[in-house]
């Protein structure tokens, strides 16, 4: 157990070797085969891009891909936690949706009060998430037929009470316009968002007791529940930190078009989550998956759709391409499980 | 026994890893008789039967038909050449009526269209030709049908298109005595038609009843076939016990302490009236047969099936456990039977494996300590010596014999005192099967409570002190380690409570 101190401070599941390995190998070990195939992808990609266009490579393109991620990145962070514990959830781009329009009539309605916005925006949003939870557990729906209804049923609550119309204006308040356009050393606050929620994530699934449970539950839930472990709790967790994750996420879409959106901006944010979890290594049958992974594979999809536009792409083709690289993710994942390929996968 | 065998098996092989789960077996089935199949767990009977029906491709041997070599590589093979298993476990289409079960896959139609008139017509006639039309009613939704019932429905299913051989696996085990009759009458019915006919089953009572001549298997090998009619139920006994007992394992008994696990007439969902005890130090197994109950019992001591009746005492306090955690938190620990699906978690390491129930005590403010849980898991790593390459290892890399060990470090690091281990040394080999041995009986030396339930005799009878012997939920007697032997334990255990009188003495 010479190599401990690596295995504690690099992300990737690693699996010290007794033998003395090369540094090839040492570095497969470390940062895994999945996320190293990514960064080799995103670097494929860059030089590609960045071959045709040299403006690809300006500082203010770069931070343009980092606040352009931003927003689907919390999203896809969650998303990874959702599906490690054997779930999913598609309602999160409607709750973000939710949270971004109650947060800008909040804000409104209190006389210009920020704090009092972010606060009910977020709760507005673990409600949400929390009612997904109940639903699967107490009601026993699994949780994509769940998370399907309730996508329909939060976007059009969002819908209603703003009339389906943008609400209020947050451009000219200073935390929102810290939140959209400030930065901390050079870096736009954006990132620092994400960042932070990123770490927050890793130590919780990577350290606390919660989140070791979290992938038990997810990759064998009678081994779990024979452990003793309350896996209702978990599950719900999980689905109220779902709904308070994409609350942020909505107001960050607040923040950045300075008024509550119901769904510009937030629709098919869920689908993006699931294709960054997915090409980021988490298994859809539960049990496996990493922040690490996920951040990479939201990298790689920011520069993907930043390089396309810059080439000139018509930007119908970013939905083809994102679909088709969710459904390659899935398939790689399920013939490597070397199931047998008769009836419905399960 | 006057005809030529309508099947026949000769020196039928099949190797799994690490198992040779056939070898060499001769198998015949006459025209016109019934021959009963016996043998305990693991003998091999299971495994025939898939072989038969085309499940398994064996790895030596032929099967012949009619004078033909014949090979199954699917079982709808071994259906056109006139052979059909029916299926311990029905299989059954919940929400469509019985007729359509009974024609799945070969529903008539014309024109693409599947008429209900023709097709209820059809079911009932089939069912009358078989005498099973006071039994089941061919409209009837498939999902309300009873378990009898669903095992009627397959049986009438295979018997449909006439096949002449016919292989039942303990097709009476959900039947009541009413519907075994008519089961009877219908196999009799057959035999006279001159069909062969194979019937495992583990009840002797049947086997008398029903059977012509009986054959036997044990670890994997024929041991030989008798008439019924020359031979008496010991007779079968003693061909299906008789390992070589000299290799075994056997253990010292300890002093036994206080008692800390009392069940008191306790009935669930599945067994009824169970009523045993256990001390500390103490060995106790639970011997029997598959579909004994036993499996169900522990899961219910565990808190994770309900206790409708009756008393679970540990420690001297009755336990209301509505969940396993109400279970673990006083001390008992299960180490379920079918060890991948239900205890371990495959893709993750042998780290959180073993550090599983205990993260609760190695956490501080929620956040695990990384350093006491290292030192946790080397020390059961090393004490039980569990072979793997770091702690890091997914535990489905490991071999079952280390899975094992890992489940087991998981109760001891928990330090549970109450051990409830299900076949624990299932799918393991030799040499792992002896660290196992010793790992439980240094667990009992060392004051833990151990209720043991195994289908392997030799390991019964070498590690517990007492044994307590269920069939059907109901617990039929128990033997103490010196009275204790194969033929006792057996005999109990397929003794129906219908036929006491011929437990051997």
């Amino acid at each position: 157990m010479t190599t401990t101190k690596d295995a504690a401070v690099t992300p990737a599941p690693a699996a010290p070797s007794p033998s003395t390995p090369s540094a090839a190998r040492r570095l497969m070990h470390t940062v895994g085969l999945q996320n190293l195939s990514l960064i080799l992808a995103i670097i494929v990609l860059v030089a590609l891009i960045g071959s045709q266009n040299s403006s690809f490579f300006l500082v203010s393109n770069i931070k343009t891909i980092g606040t352009a991620v931003a927003i689907s990145g919390l999203v896809a962070l969650v998303q990874t936690v959702v599906i490690i514990m054997g779930g999913i959830d598609i309602s999160l781009g409607s709750v973000a949706g939710l949270a971004s329009v109650t947060s800008a009539m909040i804000f409104t309605a209190t006389g210009s009060n920020a704090v009092v916005s972010v606060l009910g925006a977020l709760v507005i949003g673990s409600i949400c998430g929390l009612v997904n939870g109940l639903v699967v557990i107490y009601g026993r729906v699994t949780p994509l037929i769940a998370t399907l209804a309730s996508l329909a049923t939060y976007k059009g609550i969002a819908q209603l009470v703003s009339n389906g119309r943008a609400q209020g204006y947050t451009g000219s308040d200073p935390f929102y316009l810290f939140l959209a356009r400030g930065s901390l050393i050079g870096i736009p606050t954006l990132i620092w968002v994400l960042a932070l929620v990123a770490v927050v994530i890793h130590l919780m699934l990577r350290y606390s007791r919660v989140g070791r449970n979290i992938y038990a539950v997810g990759g064998n839930d009678t081994a779990a529940r024979l452990a003793g472990i309350n896996i209702n709790e978990h599950i719900l967790f999980v689905f109220g930190l779902a709904g308070f994750i994409a609350a942020i996420s909505g107001l960050l879409i607040t923040a950045r078009t300075g008024s509550g959106q119901p769904v510009s901006g937030s629709e098919g944010l869920e689908f993006q989550a699931v294709t960054a979890a997915a090409l980021g290594g988490a298994a859809l049958r539960g049990g496996k998956g990493s922040i690490a992974g996920t951040i990479l594979a939201v990298i790689l999809l920011g520069v993907l759709v930043n390089g396309m536009t810059m080439l000139g792409f018509n930007p119908f083709w970013q939905n083809v391409a994102q679909g088709v690289l969710l459904v390659v993710a899935v398939v790689v994942q399920q013939l490597s499980s070397g199931e047998r390929r008769v009836g419905l996968p399960k | 026994m006057v005809d030529a065998p309508l099947l026949t098996a000769r020196g039928v092989t099949k190797r799994f890893p690490g198992v040779l789960a056939l070898d060499q077996v001769d198998l015949d089935l006459p025209a016109g008789n019934v021959t009963a199949l016996m043998g305990e767990n693991g003998a091999g009977k299971s495994t025939l039967l898939k072989i038969l029906n085309g499940d398994y491709r064996p790895d030596g041997g032929e099967l012949v038909m009619g004078g033909h070599v014949v090979t199954f590589s699917t079982p709808h093979d071994a259906r056109r050449a006139g052979l059909r298993v029916i299926a311990q476990e029905p299989e059954i289409v919940p929400h469509v009526t019985v007729a359509e079960n009974l024609y799945l896959g070969k529903l008539p139609e014309s024109r693409g269209v599947v008429s209900q008139t023709v097709l209820r017509r059809d079911a009932a006639a089939d069912l009358r030709r078989l005498g099973f039309d006071h039994l089941l009613d061919p409209g009837q939704i498939a999902a309300t049908l009873s378990p009898a019932q669903r095992q009627l429905v397959e049986i009438v299913r295979a018997l449909i298109d006439d096949p002449q051989v016919i292989c039942f696996d303990e097709p009476t085990s959900s039947l009541s005595d009413h519907e075994i009759d008519a089961l009877f009458a219908i196999i009799r019915r057959l035999r006279e038609q001159g069909r062969a006919i194979a019937y495992v089953s583990h009840r002797l009572r049947e086997v008398f009843q029903i059977a012509d001549r009986v054959t036997v298997l044990r670890d994997g090998r024929l041991v030989g076939s008798r008439t019924v009619a020359d031979i008496s139920q010991d007779d079968i006994v003693r061909m299906m016990v008789g390992r070589d007992l000299s290799q075994m394992y056997r253990r010292e008994s300890h002093q036994a302490g206080e008692e800390v696990l009392r069940l008191e007439h306790v009935t669930t969902d599945d067994v009824q009236d169970v009523s045993l005890h256990v001390r500390r130090g103490e060995i106790v197994a639970l011997a029997g047969l598959v579909g004994a109950g036993r499996s169900e019992l522990a899961l219910a001591i565990a808190g994770d099936r309900p206790v409708r009746s009756g008393s679970v005492t540990a420690f001297g306090k009755v336990l209301r456990c509505k969940t396993p955690q109400d279970a673990i938190k006083v001390g008992i620990g299960l180490a379920p039977e079918e060890r991948k699906a239900d205890a371990l978690v495959l893709i993750r390491s042998v780290r959180d494996n073993i550090a599983l129930a205990v993260l609760g005590r190695l956490s501080k403010y929620g956040m695990v300590s990384d350093r006491q849980e290292r030192k946790l898991v080397a020390t059961y790593i090393e004490r039980l010596n569990i072979r793997t390459p770091s702690a890091e290892q997914r535990v489905e890399n490991l071999s079952g014999g280390n899975q094992q060990k890992v489940v087991l470090a998981r109760w001891l690091a928990k330090e549970s005192q109450i051990l409830i281990l299900d076949e624990p040394t299932r799918g393991v080999d030799v040499g792992a099967k002896a660290e196992i041995y010793s790992i439980i009986d240094q667990l009992a030396a060392n004051g833990a409570a151990i209720l043991m339930i195994s289908s392997e005799l030799p390991e019964v009878l070498g590690l517990a002190d007492r044994i307590v012997v269920m069939q059907n939920g109901h617990v039929n007697g128990g033997l103490t380690r010196a009275e204790a032997t194969e033929e006792k334990i057996l005999a109990l255990a397929m003794a129906d409570e219908l036929d006491t009188e011929g437990v051997p003495a």
